[in-house]
């Protein structure tokens, strides 16, 4: 029969439109504010007396509660205003002290029946929501630097004990390291030796004169894997360091081979934020310098609070901040803030086996700190800026050995409690395995936030109403159709998002005004084709039926073209254009199905099955 | 088609005139990017700016000789959205406690005022943005072409590429005329128009096919008049709801979106004209013809009626 769809077509289109209305739903409860308390260690417990507290501490100061509940590991408490969740942190964590962490956070306010569906609201971008954006470039050539460095000396310290005779050793260029030695066979056995354990360098003998070369090369499958571990180490790191922070929500993610993506929401201190993240503080331990060592082996440092004092340090590096196990700021005896540190296991071993034959010698905890500074140059008459990486290395403290040292002991000479506990932080979060540097920062204000949600919503109400008002004034009965279509479409392009839990942005509501607007094209092209159809004497039935299907190729083309365009988008696209464009590529598919499916479903029913004279349709060309 | 219909209106009669035009338009539109440049945004030249809210309207001169006698040079000083909002860029990017610095140094004039965003770019980012978008432009064309080339004829790829060039160097072009900011929304409004215009141009271009393949009659540029006038009555609605909630974009949307919205305006009114004078235009000057659109002869099936036909499957929905 003509025009009526079977049972089960209809059926599979009221249930789409049911699974999308309910996974839509939750978008219209509201989030609340919230501040949200994290243990800050794992071992320290959340529990009801914790919340009481906070909850009392924030009855006193006036700030009303809308609810609070106790969850797994945390507690969240709701209020009414952004102002009071504003005021509410710094009161909490007062009430709370140091030993919890109090976040802004935003809490969805989904009713439970809606939660044990799995459905949830979409999450709302930083644009909307507030907060911090970083994006921070790992340094590479520093990374490759730093493992040619402790290969070096590694090299060496084995040379030693294996009594081989070596001139002196040192890297050289980007991916090399050239050592040297006073005859032909030392350098031999070097060779078998370097050869047998270090299969990652390519060898090379030089001669020139009495100096006798062995050049070790990087290999380039070494190099990427360098790379890779230099990015995951700092993945992991910033991690932990967010976690620190005690963020609700964080992303850490990285972005091409070198760059890692921060974002955290709800941050307002940008400063503290900044200070943790980026903070690429190591530690290094070095032994003093023999009076008698030669200068190639040795480097002179100043101390990190007084500029004039320095002292000589012995090349290589017993152990880093790497080793750390556990850190944690304490006092020493004077009251004076210290770290007290535990190796790991590795750590533990280097530093006894390097401190039990140095007892009485002095060993040196070096504090290194990576900045950027900007420098502008004339190149060609124009000023350029160069961004200039320092390092900078300072001794923090310079002490006797008394023992020998094991995977337990405490570093002294720190400034301040704020100094101490920062490193300490940091130490326990695990060192950066290479610089990284802030490359773009974007923060935006809770108050500008809900200012875009504000524009964005009424931008896609008034379009989309006008929209409606277009359909139904132009096309009649069949633009109610369209209408219906296009709504559905909406809810479903939501609910889509919601089910992804993709993430609303500015750009993205950009996207959906422009569906809306877009979505409308497969109706209007198969309308206007009916219209033709009537026009050519064709009967109604007939017309809508090769209406639909003749307009269904060049509505296909269209879409897949713009669909094409999207994905690309997608890919190459950085943050608001990829926001932008997963709701394109939603938005297209979603289109696609409510004006060819939905649309038709509906005419099926009011036209389909019966003799029809006139198609309310617009214009004044229904007459056959 | 049928008898009793009006004469199809003469779109092709003003080719000559259009292609003029679009010829004037495109040479003017490089002329002016390449003398006045793109006023790019912070996303591509590096930078930062500085968001603030202050509860009385300030004297922008004022912030100006503050931030001056601070010993700040290059930056620009403006109103966005409100007069009580101020929006500070500096071309520095090195330094990323800028922000606060800035903030801290207005604040010290007594003004009550509030940092309510603030954002930084490092210049090597921006410079790689540049090259990734320009690449990113560059194979959405290539895409379509060897799309459109593949589901129609490879003339109908370059009539269909060629109107998209031409739409995005008239946005560019007027965006360089008046100096409108150029940054990363901008740019995705710019490969939305291409989706959209290739929309537009696609639907006239599938009408063209079925007409040559229909029409046994008629010298090719009665067919692509008859064409663009069947299908004219879908582009003016449809340009006209996307230009509907462009405007409600534009006007609601906020700050943050009007380039986009902008972009997009120009874009859906260059877009729709494109796909009728230039990517029409286009198939005469390549004196496009039946045979090229012939659907090779399957075996067996000779004389069959040469219609694409929707896919079977649609027909049982």
């Amino acid at each position: 029969m003509l025009n009526k769809y079977p049972l089960w077509k209809n059926l599979i289109i009221l249930v789409a439109i049911v699974i999308g209305f309910i996974y839509a739903l939750p978008n219209l409860f509201p989030d609340d504010y919230a501040v949200q308390i994290t243990g800050a260690r794992s071992s320290t417990e959340v529990n009801s007396a914790v919340l009481e507290r906070a909850v009392k501490a924030l009855e006193s100061d006036g700030i009303e509660v809308k609810s609070s509940t106790l969850e797994d590991r945390d507690a969240l408490i709701r209020l009414t205003s952004s102002d009071d969740q504003l005021r509410a942190r710094p009161a909490v964590q007062a009430a709370l002290g140091r030993d919890y962490l109090v976040a802004l956070n935003m809490a969805p306010s989904t009713p439970s029946w809606l939660k044990s569906l799995g459905a949830g609201p979409m999450k709302l971008g930083l644009d909307l929501r507030g907060g911090v954006h970083f994006l921070l470039e790992v340094d590479m050539d520093t990374a490759v630097g730093q493992r040619l460095e402790a290969v070096s000396g590694q090299i060496k310290r084995e040379l030693r004990e294996e009594r081989i005779r070596y001139r002196g050793g040192d890297v050289e260029g980007a991916r090399n390291i050239v050592l040297s030695f006073r005859d032909e066979d030392s350098r031999a056995e070097a060779f078998n030796l370097i050869k047998r354990q270090y299969n990652e360098f390519l060898l090379n003998e030089k001669t020139s004169g009495d100096e006798f070369q062995i050049v070790l090369t990087l290999s380039e499958g070494e190099v990427t894997a360098i790379r890779k571990y230099a990015l995951e180490q700092n993945l992991t790191t910033i991690r932990n360091r967010v976690n620190e922070l005690g963020v609700a929500e964080p992303l850490v993610q990285q972005q091409g081979a070198d760059r890692i993506i921060v974002e955290l929401p709800g941050v307002q201190d940008t400063a503290q934020a900044k200070r943790v993240l980026g903070a690429t503080a190591n530690l290094e331990f070095r032994m003093e310098a023999r009076q008698d060592a030669a200068t190639g082996e040795t480097e002179q440092f100043s101390f990190r609070d007084e500029r004039q004092r320095t002292a000589r340090l012995e090349r290589d590096v017993i152990a880093t901040g790497n080793n750390v196990a556990n850190a944690q700021q304490a006092f020493d005896e004077n009251g004076q803030p210290q770290v007290s540190i535990t190796m790991d296991s590795v750590g533990g071993d280097l530093m006894n086996r390097a401190t039990r034959n140095a007892i009485g010698r002095r060993m040196a905890v070096l504090f290194i700190e990576f900045r950027t500074e900007t420098e502008t140059k004339m190149v060609n008459g124009e000023p350029v800026e160069t961004d200039k990486r320092i390092v900078e290395k300072g001794i923090i403290s310079l002490a006797t050995v008394q023992s020998a040292l094991g995977s337990s002991f405490r570093i002294t000479g720190l400034d301040s409690i704020p100094e101490a506990s920062e490193l300490a932080l940091l130490l326990r979060a695990g060192a950066l395995a290479a610089p990284m540097y802030f490359v773009q920062e974007r923060t935006i204000g809770p108050s500008l936030g809900q200012k875009n949600i504000d524009a964005g919503v009424m931008s896609v109400a008034l379009g989309f109403g006008l929209v409606l008002l277009y359909m139904l004034v132009y096309y009649r009965g069949f633009g109610l159709v369209a209408n219906v279509a296009l709504t559905i479409n909406l809810m479903l392009l939501i609910a889509c998002m919601s089910i992804l839990s993709a993430t609303l942005t500015l750009p993205g509501i950009a996207g959906i005004v422009l569906t809306v607007g877009m979505a409308v094209d497969a109706n209007v092209l198969i309308f206007e084709r009916i219209k033709e159809e009537l026009k050519s004497g064709v009967s109604p039935q007939l017309a809508i039926n090769s209406g639909y299907s003749r307009a269904f190729v060049s509505i296909f083309d269209a879409n897949i073209t713009t669909l094409l365009v999207a994905i690309i988008l997608f890919a190459m696209g950085s943050g608001p254009v990829k926001g932008f464009a997963v709701t394109l590529c939603i938005g297209i598919m979603t289109s696609m199905f409510s004006g060819l499916m939905v649309s038709r479903s509906i005419v099926n029913m009011v036209y389909g099955g019966r003799r029809v004279e006139k198609l309310s349709i617009g214009g004044k060309l229904a007459n056959v | 088609m049928s008898d009793h219909q009006k004469q199809a209106f003469d779109f092709m009669g003003f080719r000559k005139i259009a292609s003029a035009i679009s010829i004037i338009l495109v040479v003017a539109s490089i002329a002016i990017i390449g003398i006045r440049g793109l006023n790019f945004g912070m996303d591509f030249t590096g930078g930062t700016s500085v968001e603030l809210e202050y509860t009385q309207a300030p004297e922008l001169d004022e912030i100006r000789t503050t931030l001056t006698e601070a010993g700040y040079d290059q930056f620009v000083v403006q109103n966005f959205g409100a007069d009580t909002l101020v929006l500070v860029r500096l071309s520095e990017s090195g330094n990323d406690q800028l922000a606060q610095e800035v903030t801290a140094t207005l604040a010290a004039t007594g003004n009550d005022l509030e940092l309510v965003g603030s954002e930084f770019v490092g210049s090597q980012v921006g410079d790689e943005l540049k090259e990734d978008s320009g690449l990113g432009l560059l194979l959405a064309l290539v895409v379509v072409l060897i799309y459109v080339g593949m589901r129609f004829q490879f003339k109908f790829g370059i009539a269909s590429v060629i109107p998209l060039a031409h739409d995005v160097i008239i946005i560019l072009g007027i965006f360089a005329l008046f100096q409108w900011t150029f940054d990363l929304t901008v740019l995705a409004a710019l490969l939305a128009v291409i989706g959209y215009s290739l929309n537009d141009t696609i639907v006239v271009a599938d009408r063209i096919r079925e007409n040559f393949r229909k029409m046994r009659v008629g010298e090719p540029w009665e067919i692509i008049n008859e064409s663009i006038h069947q299908t004219i009555a879908r582009t003016i609605n449809t340009s006209g709801t996307t230009l509907v909630v462009l405007l409600a974009l534009y006007f609601l949307g906020g700050e943050a979106i009007n380039n986009f919205a902008l972009a997009l305006i120009i874009g859906v009114v260059v877009g729709t004209y494109s796909s009728i004078y230039v990517s029409a235009n286009l198939l005469m000057v390549m004196s496009v013809s039946r045979e090229d659109l012939m659907v090779p002869a399957k075996e067996g099936v000779e004389g069959s009626e040469e219609t694409e036909e929707p896919p079977e499957w649609l027909n049982r929905m």
